[in-house]
């Protein structure tokens, strides 16, 4: 097929409202659920798509993000829903039920994460790069299991939903609305930042490092920006997805997650502005519908994927604009 | 902590470390000769001690089950690599990642259907029970020490293998040259399914081997995997040598750790949050390891600079 890829974005995300109001209309509220989950993983494909689509950078521990997210999200809540303010040294946090003020810590604590281990793993490149990201996964995970304060292995549960002004983030609704608009918004600032000039030399510093840095630019530094920006979007993937769980646990830093937040955006197309929504609807009903029929139904999603690697270059996208990659 | 305690820890960090070296040296092997990142390299491992685990429950012989493990092993690593990896050692890093993961789910999820959610068990065999008493009256069991000069034996082979044979002076020239090396006649595509091959049996060797003294369950290969690739980042990729000292240093310092830190954190901590510390540290010390060798040397301790 050789549809324009415009057509094909716009028709992608117009996919998930669609389906949430059409599951509202025929009141099924575990579609709207379904559509949510997939809004929020769209959400934090789009994050590891600024690294991996533009950038290049495969980073196999993106779960590290998602998981720090969570847990923001989970402690300030834990210590409102106690009422013991969290006390770090001399100073002294209030915990909040404030959907905003959660997200603005989740945000800024995954970016500082994402400079920290960007600053080190950027040091190498391809292989090693991978590796490292994936070990600095497996540390987090392992941390978060150790670290008893806030439920160690077993998780930490939020009892009630926390808030956005003028929501009832309760009604699912509400809170899909609420996280589609999210996405949205992230959506339109990866196709900002693709047109933006910190786009364009973080595409050539994929492509030609070297005659980036000959034309005075460093490609360390556009990486390492690059990193930072899509830790924090997958951070409040995280933060949303806590709170569509109303449960935080260690699984949220697990490797496996890491690989399936790249499957997502290979799924779709690597590269394309629709391919981790794409890929994330895609997921979401393969996990519901085959998990539906076969309790194996993760064989059958390795199949896909080898399909897709070995036949199928360019995910979804690829296949309906008949373009292996996205045009540059 | 007595004197005891720390030599028993030594020796139990020396065990963990040889037996991630057979991982290791395997996955450092693949990527040195072929430039693959292949991480059902830990599937490879489950396959190993499930064969033995299977065998060994069948026969009630641990040595038919070792071998059941290395043949399983090396026929799933030969099998996979014809159907899938060769056609992957071109493509791009992603395709690797995404295809080598894709062969998890279908490892981990079949294992699953064929053998049940439930662990196996297998028995250490009875000339291997039992402790054995060291000099200065240390008591340690035997099957660890076992397998700590199981681990060296293979590593002297593998040193071997690669400085002394016809095969690993084929293998270190196609780690340098693949292009020459098929121009002077040798076959390259069997030279590659054969060092495949190789480092699933030693995968598979280390699963069956560590499958005695651990639960044999579905999901047991990805931690180990993690940490061989841990030990390939510190040692060097592409190095056996480096991936020999990797080992030994993450086996020590990950067991070591564990015992030394919350002790360490003490004398200058309160004792309930120097454990609690000492062991969220613990848990993160391989990591810290790994770090500050990236911070000293990039390309690790015997890797080339890119």
């Amino acid at each position: 097929m050789r549809l324009p890829e415009g057509w094909v974005t716009a028709a992608a995300l117009a996919l998930l409202p669609a389906v949430a109001l059409w599951a509202w209309a025929a009141d099924e509220p575990f579609t709207i659920t379904l559509a949510t989950r997939a809004a929020i993983l769209a959400l934090a494909a789009v994050g590891l798509n600024v690294a991996l689509g533009i950038g290049g950078l495969v980073s196999l521990g993106h779960a590290v993000f998602f998981g720090i997210g969570g847990y923001a999200m989970g402690i300030l809540a834990f210590h409102a829903q106690t009422y013991a303010p969290l006390e770090i040294g001399p100073l002294t946090i209030a915990g909040t039920r404030s959907m905003p003020l959660i997200w603005l810590v989740a945000t800024a604590a995954s970016a500082l994460v994402a400079w920290l281990i960007g600053l080190l793993s950027l040091r190498t490149s391809g292989i090693y790069f991978i590796m490292i990201t994936l070990a600095f996964g497996q540390m987090a995970f392992y941390f978060a299991i150790s670290w008893t304060a806030y439920g160690g292995e077993d998780g930490l549960s939020i009892y009630v939903r926390n808030g956005f002004p003028g929501l009832n983030t309760l009604v699912p609704i509400q809170f899909f609305a609420l996280c589609c608009a999210v996405l949205l918004l992230a959506v339109a600032l990866q196709w900002r930042l693709r047109a933006s000039g910190f786009g364009l030399a973080l595409d050539a510093a994929r492509q030609a490092p070297a005659r980036v840095e000959a034309a005075g630019l460093s490609p360390r530094r556009l990486k390492l920006a690059a990193f930072v920006l899509s830790g924090a979007l997958t951070g409040l993937a995280g933060a949303l997805f806590a709170d569509l769980n109303r449960f935080v646990s260690p699984s949220m830093f697990s490797w496996q997650l890491s690989g399936e937040l790249i499957v997502l955006i290979v799924l779709g197309g690597t590269g394309r502005l629709a391919g981790p929504v794409i890929g994330a609807a895609l997921f979401v009903a393969l996990e519901h519908w085959l998990g539906g029929l076969t309790e194996f139904w993760l064989v059958w999603l390795g199949a896909i994927l080898l399909g897709i690697v070995l036949f199928a270059r360019g995910g979804v996208v690829g296949l309906l604009t008949g373009r292996a990659g996205p045009h540059v | 902590m007595t004197p005891i305690l720390l030599i028993e820890q030594v020796l139990n960090g020396l065990q963990f470390g040889v037996m991630l070296f057979l991982m290791a040296a395997g996955l450092t092997l693949i990527f040195g000769v072929m430039g693959l990142i292949n991480l059902a390299h830990g599937s490879l491992y489950m396959i190993g001690a499930f064969a033995a685990a299977a065998v060994a429950g069948a026969t009630g012989s641990f040595a038919l089950g070792l071998a059941a493990a290395l043949a399983a092993a090396a026929a799933a690593g030969a099998l996979v690599e014809v159907a899938v990896i060769r056609r992957l050692y071109r493509a791009a890093h992603l395709d690797q990642v995404l295809a080598t993961f894709a062969l998890i789910l279908i490892f981990s999820e079949g294992t699953r259907w064929a053998f049940g959610s439930f662990p196996l068990f297998l028995d250490i065999p009875a000339a291997l029970s039992g402790p054995v008493t060291l000099p200065g009256g240390i008591e340690y069991p035997r099957y660890r020490l076992a397998l700590i000069g199981a681990g060296l034996a293979v590593a002297v082979g593998l040193w071997w293998l690669t400085t002394r044979t016809r095969l690993g002076l084929r293998i270190r020239a196609g780690a340098e040259d693949r292009e020459m090396v098929a121009a002077l006649g040798v076959d390259i595509r069997t030279l590659y399914t054969v060092v495949f091959a190789l480092g699933a049996a030693l995968a598979g060797l280390a699963g069956a081997l560590v499958g005695a003294i651990q639960s044999v369950q579905v999901g047991m290969g990805e931690p180990v995997l993690i940490l061989a690739f841990v030990v390939i980042v510190i040692g060097g990729i592409g190095s056996i040598r480096g991936a020999f000292v990797g080992a030994l240093l993450v086996g020590l310092t990950d067991t070591l750790g564990g015992l030394l830190l919350p002790d360490l954190l003490a004398l200058f901590m309160e004792n309930g949050a120097a454990t609690q510390a000492g062991s969220a540290l613990a848990s993160m010390s391989v990591y810290l390891l790994m770090a500050a060798v990236l911070i000293w040397r990039p390309a690790g301790l015997f890797g080339r600079p890119a």
